[in-house]
């Protein structure tokens, strides 16, 4: 098997689009992995420094709000500003849901997307405290999107250096114990583990890599300095990083003055062969099956290698190996990139997004995301969505896919597309006896789209 | 419908759908062993940080009215003399009455000082003393690998919102009364063509078919209501323990406002099972509802109160010992309070909800305290159950 048009943009993108024109060849999908990123242009999600500003501006409402001598009216005054603020945080998220679909539904690039996704899986982080649980997609925007096609060391660094990151994994709260401020804290504040230990587990390693409990305390001492400011922002604090030299996986990081020894550390774990299969396996598990052969998972761990952990070489490896293009599809979609793909074949429209209340972005995603298993930015914890199709293929979960199919399609468009083209259109030549039967014999339309939406066809890749 | 689908409409019905159900985790042998006991065990997860202080108020200790000024409304419905329930819950007086309803207060999990919602429900449902301990699973989970008999359908999580808590290696079963199909039989049926040449999804929507509609009415109703209901009608049946998430008790602000409206999602959620479950099953179940933490001792400059430490735990129903306040209170002043700033706990909640599934499971204290909450103490029997 190699590159089809049809396959390219179901296994490595979103499903067909009625509109816009599958790629032609491999070279055009890396091609456009590598040219400029113009769904990001057209569909631009804010980065993290508009909701920092807006945040310092909340806490000087909240400060004089709080006031002694700040008169009560305009306390009230400045708390509903505070209130607005938040308000607006939450509308920008819902609105950053929406730009996602829609680089989705009109992207011609949709492998980059697909990475992206994966990618922002496989560093997964999420808002614990105030204005970072709407930062999310900030952190995706910034940290992830760039460098999907660089040195993954790059990616690596740019996502655990990140004030989200840091503070998921409670890098924030971690202190060398004979650090300056960890003396004069006394008991109250030491070293916290999480972030090293997920560092090792989940982001290079893997959880059977050649590291033990010594290694984890090393790495452990050696991110201390790493924290934020109290506007988030990144800093390293000298103050804060255990003295003395760490060793991880047997190498020796020099004394803690500046960011460079954890930048070394990172830069080593990246290149590490137990780390470029750990890549490969997992990359190989999300785009092509449950159960990889050894043959691709070991191609591309060679080509990682060989390039010094290159992202691109390694996304080329996958697309020009012909193992990665076999059929049948096994793999199922997880709901959000299924929804993805249901959104892309009925071609929503900008403006429809543009209209959309908060309350209907919920009603006709957010929540039926959540019945079908996947509450968005919610995953279970540090280790992302799980990849094992049994995760999605759950009754409840099929239920609401079904559901959603037949229902929300005809909220979303006022007219919805004539059945048998949309068939042709966005099934294609896979198109079953069975389902083309079921689209004819259907008693209206909405039920035909969904049958359509919902068919094995849209839901495995 | 409104009746719980019996076995052999289940069967009837597995029938019709087809083949692909052998490959069906419902139906494997284990499904039709025997219930395992036959008490019911219903765990509601408060989440955002129930303010235990103004749900049942001690308002016989001489500090409360200060901390609370604007809180500390007059019309609290007397429990005990030195307790008094918030007016938004004044429904279930009649069972306080009958002793089918009670409170433990000042307790709290291990979690402390950093008050996070994320952290201290991640805590709550690993039920582990701290956390990162590797625990991926939940307490209630782990209760139910001790115990023999678990089938496919003996624990049911539901709602749309993840459970951590019943999150595992023994089967539960996840349902949301959202995801209930409401297509015309039509739509089903050629929905189920459609699927024919996928096993695995066809299987998963014949299964979605049979545990879509029990419990449903045709009102349909806000989606706790749907839950309790849903809850109900599998606990009739052969379920023995259900477990939900009500939200929308993180009151910040205004919270004479806001937190009556979650009080009445619960007292409702909480009559809905009563009256779902009927008299003889009612008789047989405990509830118990839990949070991730209290909230601070005083109100806040904006009529609420912030993330905290001790909090209260709710139990109800006609199995457990109703009528009393179980506390050690510690009492307001502020040399008595967490840090200057939080109700002191007292005692580890879990410790209550071992005791709870000790007499409604007959978990060892042993497993208990070595398995399902490991290094726990649970301490002298508190008596919570009949």
């Amino acid at each position: 098997m190699g590159f089809s048009p049809l396959i390219a943009e179901r296994r490595f993108g979103y499903g067909l689009s009625p509109h816009v024109a599958a790629p032609g060849s491999v070279d055009d999908m890396l091609d456009a992995v590598r040219g400029p990123d113009q769904m990001a242009d057209q569909f631009p999600i804010p980065g993290f420094r508009s909701l920092q500003q807006a945040n310092t501006i909340k806490i000087r409402f909240d400060q004089f709000a709080r006031k002694a001598t700040t008169p009560p009216d305009e306390s009230a005054e400045a708390r509903k500003k505070s209130d607005a603020i938040v308000h607006d945080f939450i509308r920008q998220r819902l609105r950053s849901f929406g730009q996602m679909q829609l680089r989705r539904i009109h992207g011609t690039s949709n492998f980059r997307e697909r990475l992206v996704a994966f990618w922002a899986n496989h560093f997964t982080a999420q808002g614990k405290i105030a204005m970072l649980r709407q930062a999310v997609p900030a952190y995706v925007e910034e940290a992830v999107r760039p460098n999907i096609s660089g040195r993954f060391a790059d990616l690596l660094t740019a996502c655990v250096t990140h004030p989200v990151m840091l503070e998921y994994l409670d890098q924030t709260a971690s202190v060398g114990p004979t650090s300056k401020r960890g003396l004069r804290a006394g008991k109250q504040r030491g070293l916290n583990e999480n972030l090293a230990r997920e560092l090792l587990e989940l982001h290079t390693l893997g959880v059977g890599g050649p590291y033990d409990q010594t290694d984890v305390r090393q790495m452990a001492e050696l991110l201390t300095g790493m924290t934020r400011t109290r506007d988030y922002t990144f800093v390293f604090r000298k103050g804060w990083a255990e003295p003395g030299r760490e060793t991880v996986l047997g190498k020796t990081y020099g004394d803690r003055q500046s960011m460079d020894p954890i930048r070394d550390a990172l830069e080593d774990l990246a290149i590490h062969p137990v780390t470029a299969r750990h890549l490969s396996t997992k990359l190989a598990v999300h785009f092509v099956s449950d159960t990889p052969s050894e043959a691709l998972i070991s191609d591309l761990t060679s080509a990682y290698l060989g390039s010094g952990g290159d992202l691109m070489v390694l996304n080329q490896t996958l697309l020009e190996h012909p193992l990665a293009w076999e059929m049948p599809a096994t793999n199922i979609r997880p709901p959000i990139e299924y929804l993805g793909t249901a959104l892309r074949a009925l071609a929503v429209p900008p403006s429809r997004f543009a209209d959309l209340r908060p309350s209907e972005t919920r009603k006709f995603f957010l929540r039926p995301l959540g019945v079908m298993g996947q509450v968005w930015e919610r995953p279970g914890g540090p280790d992302g969505w799980p990849e094992e199709d049994g995760a999605w293929v759950t009754p409840q979960g099929i239920a609401a896919r079904l559901e959603w199919a037949m229902n929300v399609p005809a909220r979303l468009l006022p007219d919805l597309p004539e059945p048998n083209a949309f068939l042709a259109q966005v099934v294609g030549p896979d198109a079953s006896e069975t389902l083309k039967f079921a689209t004819s014999a259907a008693e209206n339309r909405a039920v035909a789209v969904g049958l359509i939406l919902a068919s094995p066809a849209m839901q495995r890749r | 419908m409104t009746q719980p689908l019996s076995r052999r409409q289940l069967l009837t019905r597995a029938g019709v759908i087809g083949c692909s159900l052998a490959a069906s985790p419902l139906f494997t042998p284990m499904t039709f062993a025997q219930a395992p006991w036959d008490k019911r065990l219903i765990v509601i997860i408060l989440r955002g940080g129930m303010d235990g202080l103004d749900v049942v108020r001690p308002v016989g200790d001489p500090t409360y009215a200060a901390l609370r000024p604007n809180l500390n409304t007059p019309d609290a419905p007397d429990l005990d003399g030195f307790f008094a329930l918030h007016p938004a819950l004044a429904g279930l007086m009649p069972l306080w009455r009958k002793q089918e309803l009670s409170f433990v207060h000042a307790v709290s999990t291990p979690y402390r000082d950093k008050r996070s919602h994320f952290d201290g429900q991640d805590l709550l449902e690993a039920g582990t003393s701290a956390l990162g301990s590797g625990a991926r699973d939940g307490w209630l989970n782990r209760m139910l690998q001790q115990v023999p008999g678990v089938a496919a359908d003996t624990a049911f999580a539901i709602g749309t919102t993840p459970l951590p808590v019943l999150e595992g290696s023994a089967p539960v079963a996840n349902w949301a009364p959202e995801a209930n199909l409401r297509l015309s039989p039509q739509a089903q049926r050629l929905a189920a063509l459609v699927m024919e040449e996928d096993p695995a999804l066809h299987a998963a929507l014949a299964e979605a078919q049979m545990l879509s509609g029990a419990g449903q009415d045709s009102k349909g109703g806000r989606a706790h209501q749907q839950i309790a209901r849903y809850a109900a009608a599998r606990l009739r049946g052969d379920a023995r323990v259900a477990a939900f998430s009500l939200g929308g008790w993180d009151t910040h602000g205004v919270q004479h406002r806001v937190l009556p409206r979650s009080l009445q999602t619960l007292q409702d959620s909480i009559l809905l099972l009563k009256d779902g479950l009927g008299d003889e099953v009612w008789g047989k179940t405990a509830l118990i509802a839990m949070t991730e933490f209290g909230r601070t001792a005083r109100e806040n400059g904006a009529g609420g109160t912030d993330h905290g430490t001790g909090g209260m735990m709710i139990l109800a129903g006609g199995g457990i010992k109703g009528g009393q306040i179980h506390a050690r209170w510690p009492g307001l002043t502020e040399a008595d309070l967490y840090q200057r700033r939080d109700l002191m706990p007292t005692a580890d909640v879990r410790a209550s909800a071992a005791w709870i599934m000790r007499g409604i499971a007959g978990v060892n204290r042993g497993v208990l305290e070595n398995t399902v909450f490991p290094g726990l103490d649970m301490g002298s029997d508190p008596k919570l159950l009949l």
